[in-house]
């Protein structure tokens, strides 16, 4: 016990040394001086009583751990239902579920809510590409914004200049975001995992900078604004119409309603996800699914075998960056507004952590974790300072309990019938 | 006899200032079982590593059916139809033993990625031709009744034998065996020697081998290169080899 005595002493200093600068203090304005309060005794003596704890807590240790890990012994999940639940088949059930759900609901649902949900999907298909790179290539990519952007400028540029419409540009989009991840994973994919990342970081920052500096042709910083909405085969969803076109409830007959628009757009982008999920559904079942998996376990012996390292890592490099593009050009009619701080690096790592945190490789997973990622910092929303403090905790407690991602998937083995 | 499939001459690797192979040669005709011995840091892998593209040779040439190979890239040469085994078995531990052979039959297979997606005619029956390839490979290995396995949770010779069946798969015209028996126990040695066997005689295979299991070698090579420290130190049949007094000195050390 006295050999715990000094971290737990140092530990009860450390609740002190972060908690009391965060929580303790406050600042106000007197004048033009920034002046510095202290929280009050309720919160002094909250922290007091935190600080005792760690250093009981730390104190002991032993005895702590062993009471825990008497009750750990019981899995949170039975294993049965948990392998019940990453088999593929089960998995692919639930989708069709959720996708059921997906079609109907927002005709019922509120109008805030059909934009958070269009905001999850436009997420849940990034994460599905970039878990095509990271979940079954196994190449770490920081970068992955970098594509979004690209994306997202292609709609706009192309919308602005020549007026082209929505359904026309995204493949286009598609392609050119494609392009790009084929013209820089030429040099990259040669380096292997850390050094890999960093080059992806640096590529994402390098798209993020030439558009905000391609001042003559991207409008720099103020970006490009008023780009078109998707519109349903010719009908905008406006109240007027522009010259010759004609408005979605006009023809219809129906009275004029903005969340028409709201839940069009959303099936929009529940068109895009649906695309995305059949395209990596059979991916995962094709020979270059399989390409990929068996060259995340040995380089060497694909190299072996006769396998192009290099045409196979670009290949899940360039259908992840066209994904990308298709969610850019999306987020891009969606918002009417792109510019260059909306592709900074805390993108990628939102995406890289949906794609981590539902589970390496498992599309329910990805889905999930798109709708925690995106719905908890909004339900937090009354917490204010506190709610981005609370999602580290959250990612920090989800680590502990379950380091594999929320839900893992198993690879749907190819079988042998007898 | 035969043609001759594959010459290598002054074949050498230089890592920074050890040379590691220096001057090798090697006549290795059609059919042959051609085996390369020699002690342990000799280096008859790096000889396996150069032929194989995995090292870029420092100097001499390696003539596939007269088309020189040094230089090219590992998957470059496997698709000429050299295909090699690793000494620390390397399988795709993850993935059933079938899959393993199928990742092998890759370029064989249809990849065009609309044919995939829509699961067209011609896309299903290059699936089904390559399910029954790899189901004739597991049934000469037996391993039909573990098709459905993760290959990692396979035994040590098992695992073996469906690296052996992997190479099958890429339809190789050279098989390079680095230690195929090493960790076998004597009756899969007997089995391996019925496989290369058969290997040669109803797949026109050509196998080089890299083994220590003298008994193996002695009955199935046709010729046998020994090295000793990077040099050739002999060459010849079975019997010259096992006359050849340089050779007994160099495993046994001077009397």
């Amino acid at each position: 016990m006295n050999k715990n005595l000094k971290p737990a002493f140092f530990s009860a200093l450390l609740v002190w040394a972060v908690a009391f600068p965060v929580l303790g203090l406050k600042l106000s304005i007197d004048g033009i001086s920034l002046v510095v309060h202290s929280q009050g005794s309720f919160t002094i003596s909250i922290i007091a009583v935190c600080s005792v704890l760690m250093f009981l807590r730390v104190l002991f240790d032993r005895q702590w751990s062993s009471v825990m890990g008497r009750r750990s012994d019981r899995k949170l999940i039975p294993p049965a239902l948990s392998n019940y639940l990453t088999l593929p088949k089960t998995q692919r059930w639930v989708i069709l579920g959720l996708v059921v759900v997906a079609l109907i609901w927002p005709f019922f649902g509120s109008r805030g809510a059909v934009d958070i949900a269009t905001l999850i999907l436009i997420y849940v298909l990034l994460g599905l590409g970039l878990n095509i790179v990271v979940g079954l290539a196994g190449l770490l990519d920081l970068g992955y914004v970098g594509f979004y952007a690209v994306g997202a400028y292609s709609y706009a540029m192309l919308s602005h200049y020549l007026g082209w419409s929505f359904w026309v540009c995204l493949p286009i989009a598609g392609l050119m975001a494609a392009t790009f991840g084929f013209l820089l994973g030429f040099p990259v994919l040669r380096l292997r995992g850390d050094y890999l990342a960093i080059v992806t970081l640096g590529f994402g920052e390098i798209i993020r900078l030439f558009l905000r500096n391609l001042t003559d042709w991207t409008g720099g910083p103020n970006g490009i604004s008023n780009i078109p909405k998707p519109e349903f085969f010719g009908l905008t969803f406006e109240r007027r119409a522009a010259e010759g076109m004609q408005t979605f409830h006009e023809y219809f007959g129906l009275p004029y309603n903005s969340i028409n628009k709201v839940i069009f757009l959303y099936l929009v982008a529940l068109l895009l996800a649906l695309l995305a999920l059949f395209v990596i559904n059979r991916l995962l079942r094709m020979p270059i699914g399989r390409a990929w998996e068996a060259l995340r376990e040995d380089e060497i012996a694909c190299r072996a075998l006769g396998l192009n390292p290099t045409v196979i890592k670009l290949s899940a490099f360039t259908l992840g960056a066209c994904f990308a593009g298709f969610a850019g050009s999306f987020f891009a009619a969606r918002q009417g507004l792109v510019t260059p701080e909306s592709f900074t690096f805390i993108e990628s790592a939102i995406i890289l952590a949906i794609v981590v945190l539902g589970g390496m490789g498992s599309q329910l997973g990805v889905i999930l974790a798109a709708i925690v990622m995106i719905l908890l910092p909004e339900l937090m929303r009354e917490f204010s300072e506190y709610r981005m403090l609370m999602f580290g905790a959250l990612m920090v407690l989800m680590m502990i309990w379950r380091p594999q991602g929320l839900l893992p998937m198993q690879r749907p083995h190819m079988e042998l019938r007898r | 006899m035969s043609r001759e499939i594959l010459q290598v001459s002054g074949l050498s690797m230089r890592f920074g200032g050890l040379l590691a192979v220096n001057g090798v040669g090697l006549t290795v005709k059609e059919k042959q079982v051609v085996a390369l011995i020699g002690p342990n840091g000799a280096g008859k892998t790096t000889v396996f590593n150069c032929l194989t593209g995995f090292y870029r040779p420092s100097g001499g040439t390696i003539l596939l059916d007269g088309e020189p190979i040094q230089g090219l890239a590992g998957h470059q040469i496997a698709r000429k139809g050299v295909v090699r085994t690793f000494q620390n078995v390397r399988l795709f531990k993850e993935m059933t033993a079938l899959e393993n052979l199928l990742i092998a039959q890759h370029r064989h297979l249809n990849t065009n990625f609309f044919a995939g997606l829509f699961k067209t005619p011609g896309f299903r029956r290059s699936e089904k031709e390559a399910m029954e390839r790899a189901q004739y490979w597991l049934d000469k290995v037996n391993l039909t009744e573990f098709a459905n396995r993760t290959a990692g949770t396979l035994a040590y010779g098992q695992q073996r034998r469906l690296e052996i069946a992997r190479c099958m798969m890429t339809r190789p015209r050279i098989i390079m065996l680095d230690e195929p028996a090493a960790g076998l126990n004597p009756k899969e040695t007997e089995d391996l020697k019925a496989l290369i066997a058969y290997l040669r005689e109803s797949h026109n295979v050509t196998v080089l081998l890299i083994e220590h299991d003298m008994k193996l070698v002695m009955s199935i090579s046709d010729h046998i290169v020994v090295i000793n420290q990077g040099t050739p130190l002999a060459h010849g049949t079975p019997q010259e080899i096992r006359d050849n007094p340089e050779v007994i000195k160099a495993y046994l050390g001077e009397a």
